[in-house]
């Protein structure tokens, strides 16, 4: 089984104080700490372990700069095979429908049994590359996938839906699927692995090399552009509860007593 | 004419609710710009589903064929696509749901039709659409413009992030559309539903519940939060991170993918307030989020905020509560 995995390196803005930079268009990374997209690492999880119990290759590939090595390199340290970026001037902007042209660009000319992708990426959380992917390369998909079943020449895969609920489809191979958090327990990268893996080659491709015009990629081959970014409003807004920490929990105190009953 | 087109999302003979929401904002939208507001049924025996939509739309374009008893990416690809090249709609509306998100990036890609999605919001401007999506989960929103010229364009909208306004009823017709499917074999069918395990504790019926998420870093460390939840006498619940790192069970986990909960009080402990998560407690009575981060968009969804460290803060308001309710 020959697998191709899409990695996204993206910023930790979960536990960050982020700030909106001078062009307004975005935030300033400059600070942030980056990690592989969290959907992804359960994507190159489960590429790994079909692999172990059935064979083949997985390939990673990354469409960004060149700090993407970084999230292809811990891919490579967790048992992928081969991985390329692709990187280009003429990328920058792209939204999700252009990122999946690249991607799908790159990946057209090499022979798969399976794609995988993340369900979505943390930062601009479009949830829409894979699927735009597999309609680009006339593959079958399935979203939003939580546990896989490979039988001959198919797959049997459940989707996940809303409220607890299960789907569960079978699709003919080849076929892209994206993955959701929970399928599997991403496995630990150590220093050392990483450091096994620091001289492999990580090849980058560019838009001519994918016989990409550009105005088919970035900004200009994209569907849809960010005018401006701000921080949202807050409604109401919560009432906060400051003080010194026995203050706050005598207030908390006060809450549960007359909202919620606890005498 | 301008037309809206809305896809109807329904699972096992029920409407999702954001059908209506979609039918709200697109009939907004069409009065704004004289147009007119469709709703696409596809299904099979739904015509009752057809009857109780069409108060809300100025018709129901309905699609029935056994093929399509049950959703499929592949046979809502084919019978929309002819739909839409049919009828060239201005505007098609989509749920960004598990099954919105599933078929919309490929429809659109197919008919090459520019596609935003899971817009929070939603203006017409100048012949196209101003939209409005969040990023870095939840922490910023952006104002998006399309950058293709239409005429036509394609939105999935967040479920949740649109009121069901109360509107007085349109006298929608029903037109029925002859569903062009075969028996030609699908590359992907549909075989069963399944339902979730039920967990030893039904997080639904707790009147106190103290959820908690990546914010408590460690397996170890959540019986300090489940220590909070018996001296007050609530329910230990969690985001799915906490279910992802099999830290506590799936029945316990709050979210669209979990369970819907509307406690009398919901305490969220380094959770950041994601929309999926909120989609799943926003009804509860009172809300208490504890979060280090100042700007975590939970405390939008709050009444009662706390920012603070919760391995500092939570062993003392533990102590308090047991300590006053003696
Ligand atoms: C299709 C789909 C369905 C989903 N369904 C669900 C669902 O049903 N339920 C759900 O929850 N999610 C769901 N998600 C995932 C969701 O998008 C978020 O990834 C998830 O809710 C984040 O969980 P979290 O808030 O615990 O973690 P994070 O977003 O990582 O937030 C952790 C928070 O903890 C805070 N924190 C860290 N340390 C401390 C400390 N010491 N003291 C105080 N605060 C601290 C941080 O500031 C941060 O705000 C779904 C996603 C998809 C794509
Ligand atoms: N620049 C990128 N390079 C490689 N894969 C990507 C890139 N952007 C998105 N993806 C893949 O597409 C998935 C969904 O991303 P999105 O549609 O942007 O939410 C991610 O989880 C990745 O697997």
């Amino acid at each position: 089984m020959n697998i191709i995995v899409c990695i996204k390196r993206v910023p930790d803005t979960a536990d960050a104080d982020i700030f909106i930079d001078k062009s307004g268009k975005d935030i300033d990374k400059s600070g942030l700490a980056f990690d592989l997209n969290e959907w992804d690492s359960y994507a190159i999880e489960e590429a790994i372990q079909l692999k172990e119990k059935l064979g083949g290759t997985v390939t990673v590939l990354s469409a960004g700069g060149e700090d993407s090595n970084e999230s292809l390199r811990k891919c490579l340290a967790m048992g992928a095979d081969d991985a390329f970026r692709l990187t280009d001037p003429a990328f920058t902007g792209a939204d999700g429908f252009a990122t999946a042209r690249i991607l799908a660009e790159a990946i057209r000319k090499r022979p798969f049994d399976l794609i995988l992708t993340g369900t979505q990426a943390e930062d601009d959380g479009y949830g829409q590359v894979g699927v735009v992917m597999a309609e680009m390369l006339g593959v079958p998909h399935v979203s939003i996938v939580n546990r896989i079943e490979v039988q001959e020449k198919k797959i049997k895969a459940h989707r996940e839906l809303e409220g607890g609920l299960e789907e569960v489809v079978e699709v003919d191979l080849p076929a892209l699927l994206t993955i959701q958090t929970g399928i599997n327990e991403p496995r630990y990268v150590s220093i050392m692995g990483i450091r096994k893996v620091a001289k492999k080659e990580i090849k980058a491709f560019g838009a001519s090399d994918l016989n990409l015009k550009p105005e088919e990629v970035g900004l200009s081959g994209s569907d849809i552009q960010l005018d401006k970014v701000f921080l949202p409003s807050v409604g109401e807004g919560a009432e906060m509860i400051e003080g010194k920490p026995e203050e706050i929990a005598q207030k908390v105190f006060d809450i549960l007593r007359d909202k919620g009953g606890v005498a | 004419m301008k037309e809206i087109i809305v896809v109807a999302e329904h699972r096992r003979g029920e409407l999702r609710d954001v059908t209506w929401e979609m039918l709200s904002r697109g009939r907004e939208l069409s009065e704004g710009f004289g147009g007119e507001l469709s709703v696409a049924l596809l299904g099979k025996d739904v015509k009752n589903l057809a009857e109780t939509l069409k108060p809300r739309a100025n018709r129901v374009l309905l699609i029935e064929d056994n093929r399509l008893e049950f959703y499929n990416s592949e046979t809502y690809e084919k019978v929309l696509t002819q739909l839409i090249t049919e009828r060239k709609p201005t505007l098609t509306m989509i749920g960004h749901t598990a099954t919105g998100m599933d078929f919309a990036p490929s429809l659109a890609a197919h008919l090459k039709i520019p596609l935003a999605t899971d817009c929070i919001g939603i203006e017409a401007k100048d012949d196209t659409f101003a939209l409005t999506r969040q990023i870095y989960g939840g922490k910023i929103n952006a104002a998006v413009s399309f950058l293709k010229k239409g005429p036509q364009y394609m939105v999935t909208l967040r479920a949740g992030a649109f009121p069901v306004m109360e509107k007085e009823p349109l006298s929608g017709e029903i037109v029925s559309i002859p569903s062009l499917l075969t028996d030609e074999g699908l590359a992907r069918r549909f075989l069963e539903y399944m339902e979730a395990a039920a967990g030893e504790v039904d997080i639904t019926q707790a009147d106190i519940l103290i959820a908690i998420g990546r914010g408590i870093k460690d397996a170890e460390n959540i019986p300090l939060v489940k220590e909070l939840a018996d001296s007050m006498g609530g329910v230990l619940a969690c985001s799915r991170p906490v279910v992802d790192k099999k830290w506590l069970p799936k029945s316990s986990q709050v979210g669209t993918s979990g369970k819907t909960v509307k406690p009398k009080i919901y305490v969220a402990i380094g959770i950041s307030g994601a929309f999926q998560h909120v989609a799943g407690m926003k009804g509860a009575g009172t809300i208490i989020a504890i979060n280090k981060d100042p700007k975590a968009p939970i405390f939008g969804v709050a009444q009662y905020g706390i920012v603070a460290d919760l391995f500092k803060i939570v062993p003392v308001i533990k102590e308090k509560i047991k300590q006053l309710r003696k």
